[in-house]
């Protein structure tokens, strides 16, 4: 394998506070002081990064490779600029036995061009009434456990299930739904349910459970992470939590904080995903938890589904949308609207996943693995989804003028893009 | 034709009718909308004035009969028709501005025949153009006016638009 | 005089303007005078295919569109299916298309899903009339409501209107609310806290949660259906309940003004949200309701599918 010199780009590397104009060196896979006879990789103008990791991923596989592969999420990842991803459970069957995971592993291994670090189901068959062989799975190679598409709703369930992983050291990943509260709604409770005699999805829903895992996270004193927070009263109450001490954590995908409930007034199911898009307010919310750190990461909830499967009437169609390719756009309009800067962006996808899931990634300190990303922050590009690496089309981007893309992605020191 | 032609026109129309028609107590005119109707009503007054009793009149919208609105990109406005007479076994004299390719007339004789069985039907006009594209003449004409298929015959009533005269726009 | 009208679909009040409601009023007007006849029938739309896709079902209001279609002269399909049959079976979006391969020329379209309308106007060259769209609108109920205000109060504007019972779940609450507030009417709308939340002030609406401010000066009072169905047991106790609090009974009708129109939609709960001699006193309007929807959905038709939009 040859050596790389990726030379003269600005690197930006949380986990060592540097953020200066430097070369770094790729050897035999891993990041090194020096490399001779590199192949040099222009990087005057980008931006280097630690490999971006992406925490919520949906693979489909195994089960509904229709809607998506290992092969084809994870070529979606690299163009996204993603070298590392976590994939969830809510697979046909389920990741609650190891059979799964060690099929997920062997997958990756087989045809996936990043790295691919599979969560565990918390109860069997996700239905939330008995738990899943949580050590087996470990030993499986889980990073996490979550339930993710369902939500453990016993709260002692929950809290045997937090307490079981403090022992393997593996933190708890939430989706927080209430489903009672939010029944069947479909869109954010409030003036355009109203509107549009849609079911409504209230907010409360989703901060009654961050408020449960708030509580429980301090009752076995473990770590709990909320996933794609969509609620401002959400992020007061992590917010309140943290300053406690309580091993909470957070997460924000990039449409909570880019688009608003109004988007669904034509009931275009591509803005219909769980948790719904909310309020001007909400927004507010989650950009002012990821600006004070309150919100630890962004990920990106890519949820694959078939054409035919979305164009349906709103109410039948399935939650989701694809993003691992707008992801890094996205976030970095938040460096442009001066919400984070471009370092502060870079750890919520680097030292912050990478710590909470214990990961040895994100870094590009002497040793690591050369995950990197490159990125080329002002490019001007127009999101096609026609031409996607995805199988799915379901992305509610489609023909928006994009700005920052990816522009090469190494995993272990080879590009896997382009 | 300027308020004095078409005042003499409508004279002459009015006696016509009577002549046309000498025993006939059923006499009723129905107005073409949008001029025919006022001056349907001017003829029921001058022949009323002629026989010494009131005449019955009725107006006819006709654009749901009309042949053309499949191929028109807007549709016309309709307006209510209003027939609160019995048209069974009268005698009805249709009335309209101007006379042209017949569609109109055809129309209205179709939305006419939705009301019942008349015994018969004339038709009284103000002008007649001519370029008639279906089989249908006038009984009363009040002037015969040859155009050209690019001219137009412009009617103002004072009822409608504020003026009488009637005009040839090329 | 030609028409600005330029919709090919009629998919709810939400996007017209008030000068394109008063226009479906006047046109409804003239197509009433049609049923007097002793032909009630005009050619306007001869040739033309309308078909009534039910997917929820309604015998009411498929009649009524099926005798608007043919009082016009068009050629009418009835489709009723149950939604479960075609999420069984072929999508809605197949459905539609089979039917454009038909060369349909008008698709009435009522289903419980929301949206649904705007969903096959997006790709079908027909014309889409909303017959009912889950709960979010049923544009011609508000039109023949309207129509029958302005016949017996000359206007809509400035008028005090007052919908009663369960606004939350109902698609004519929401075309009501639309048409009146375009049309300058004031509107108050009424139930229990949980069927008729604050949002609805956001529409400019006033809402109160009990009748007799919602009565007291409303010249028009139209009543909804109340149903205690599944996904309202956790919302009201009680039809009980709901009828000694909301029903319209002969204490609260004697306080209503002596002029105030009584109108439903229909069907009616005789002894629920109305007592049965009110249904049938001379201020009720709910029969005419029925005639003039007649009227105004030929309007519709006419207005929609008539020309060559």
């Amino acid at each position: 394998m040859k050596s790389l010199l990726i030379k003269g780009g600005r690197v930006i590397d949380p986990a060592n506070h540097v953020d200066e104009v430097r070369d770094v060196f790729i050897a035999e896979s891993k990041i090194v002081a020096s490399a001779q006879d590199a192949e040099v990789i222009d990087a005057r103008g980008k931006i280097v990064t630690p490999g971006l990791i992406d925490m919520h991923v949906h693979l489909r596989e195994p089960g509904r490779g229709d809607k998506e592969t290992v092969e084809t999420g994870t070529r979606c990842a690299a163009r996204g600029g993603f070298t590392s991803i976590v994939c969830m459970p809510n697979t046909t069957p389920a990741a609650d036995n190891t059979g799964t995971i060690a099929f997920i592993r062997q997958r990756v291994a087989e045809v996936g061009c990043v790295n691919v670090f599979p969560t565990g189901a918390i109860s069997k068959e996700l239905k939330g009434e008995e738990l899943a062989p949580i050590g087996s799975l470990k030993k499986a190679g889980i990073v996490a456990l979550t339930d993710d598409g369902h939500c453990v709703q016993s709260n002692d369930l929950m809290r045997r299930a937090v307490e079981y992983a403090k022992m393997f050291n593996l933190p708890v990943l939430d989706h927080c739904q209430d489903y009672s509260l939010v029944a069947d709604g479909v869109v954010h409770e409030g003036y355009w349910s109203a509107a549009l005699g849609l079911r409504g999805w209230p907010a409360t829903g989703e901060d009654v459970i961050v408020a449960r895992n708030v509580l429980l996270a301090e009752l076995t004193d473990w770590w709990i992470h909320c996933q794609h927070i969509s609620s401002a009263r959400s992020v007061q109450l992590i917010r309140e939590a943290k300053r406690r001490g309580v091993k909470i954590s957070a997460e924000a995908c990039p449409h909570h904080f880019t688009m608003t409930d109004g988007c669904v007034k034509a009931y275009e199911t591509n803005f219909k995903m769980n948790p719904p898009l909310r309020t001007e307010h909400d927004r507010d919310g989650i950009l002012e938890g990821l600006a004070d750190g309150t919100i630890d990461c962004i990920a990106s909830d890519h949820a694959p589904h078939c054409t035919y499967e979305k164009e349906v009437e709103f109410d039948l169609a399935p939650f989701g949308i694809i993003g691992l390719e707008t992801e890094l756009a996205l976030s970095l309009e938040l460096v442009r609207k001066k919400v984070l800067t471009l370092p502060a962006l870079i750890e919520r996808f680097t030292t912050k996943p990478a710590t909470l899931l214990r990961l040895n990634k994100g870094t590009l300190s002497m040793g690591a693995d050369a995950d990197v990303t490159i990125i080329d922050p002002e490019i001007e590009w127009t999101y096609d989804v026609t031409q996607s690496a995805s199988k799915s089309r379901n992305s509610p981007f489609h023909g928006w003028q994009m700005r920052g893309k990816a522009e090469r992605t190494i995993v272990g020191g080879v590009t896997k893009f382009p | 034709m300027d308020a004095v032609a078409i005042e003499r026109a409508l004279s002459r129309v009015a006696h016509e009718i009577v002549e046309r028609n000498p025993d006939e107590e059923s006499l009723t005119l129905v107005g073409i909308r949008t001029r025919g109707v006022p001056l349907a009503r001017r003829l029921a007054a001058n022949i009323g004035s002629i026989l010494g009793r009131a005449i019955a009149t009725g107006e006819l919208d006709i654009t749901m009969h009309r042949d053309d609105l499949a191929l028109r990109e807007t549709l016309p406005r309709v307006g209510p028709s209003d027939i609160s007479f019995d048209v069974n076994d009268r005698t009805l004299v249709l009335v309209d501005d101007v006379l042209f390719t017949g569609r109109t007339i055809r129309a209205a004789l179709d939305e006419l025949s939705d009301f019942g069985r008349p015994r018969r039907i004339q038709l009284a006009i103000l002008v007649d153009r001519g370029h008639r594209e279906l089989p249908i003449r006038p009984d009363f004409v009040g002037k015969n006016v040859p155009t050209a298929l690019n001219e137009r015959i412009r009617v103002r009533l004072v009822e409608v638009d504020g003026k009488d005269e009637v005009l040839l726009e090329r | 005089m030609n028409t600005t009208w330029r919709h090919k679909d009629l998919l709810g009040i939400q996007e017209l303007t008030a000068e394109e409601i008063t226009f479906l009023l006047d046109t409804a007007a003239a197509f009433k005078q049609v049923g007097e006849r002793s032909i009630k029938k005009v050619p306007s739309l001869r040739g033309k295919t309308l078909v009534n896709l039910f997917i929820e079902p309604s015998t009411r209001t498929r009649t009524s569109f099926e005798l608007a279609a043919k009082r016009l002269s068009a050629d009418v399909i009835n489709i009723n299916t149950t939604a479960s049959s075609l999420v069984k079976g072929e999508t809605l979006k197949d459905t539609a298309l089979n039917l454009q391969a038909l060369n349909a020329d008008i698709i009435v379209i009522r289903h419980s899903a929301a949206g649904a309308p705007h969903f096959l106007a997006r790709f079908l060259k027909a014309s889409i009339i909303n017959a009912g769209d889950g709960a979010h609108e049923h544009p011609t109920q508000a039109l023949l409501d309207a129509f029958t205000i302005r016949e017996h109060k000359g206007r809509i504007d400035g008028l005090n209107v007052t919908i009663l019972g369960d606004i939350l779940y109902s698609r004519v609450a929401r075309s009501n609310i639309w048409l009146l507030t375009k049309l300058g009417a004031r509107v108050t709308l009424a139930g229990p806290s949980t069927l008729v939340p604050r949002v609805f002030e956001q529409f400019g609406c006033r809402v109160v949660h009990d009748i007799e401010t919602a009565i007291g000066d409303a010249d028009v009072i139209n009543l909804l259906r109340i149903q205690h169905e599944r996904q309202r047991k956790t919302m009201f106790p009680s039809i009980g309940e709901y009828t000694a609090m909301f029903g319209l009974n002969k204490d609260r009708f004697a306080r209503t003004k002596p002029d105030a129109l009584i109108m439903h939609p229909g069907p009616i709960n005789r002894g629920v949200e109305i007592d049965s001699e009110i249904a049938d006193c001379d201020r009720s309007v709910i029969l005419e309701q029925v005639t003039n929807g007649l009227a105004v959905r030929m309007a519709v038709l006419f207005v929609c599918s008539g020309g060559q939009l």
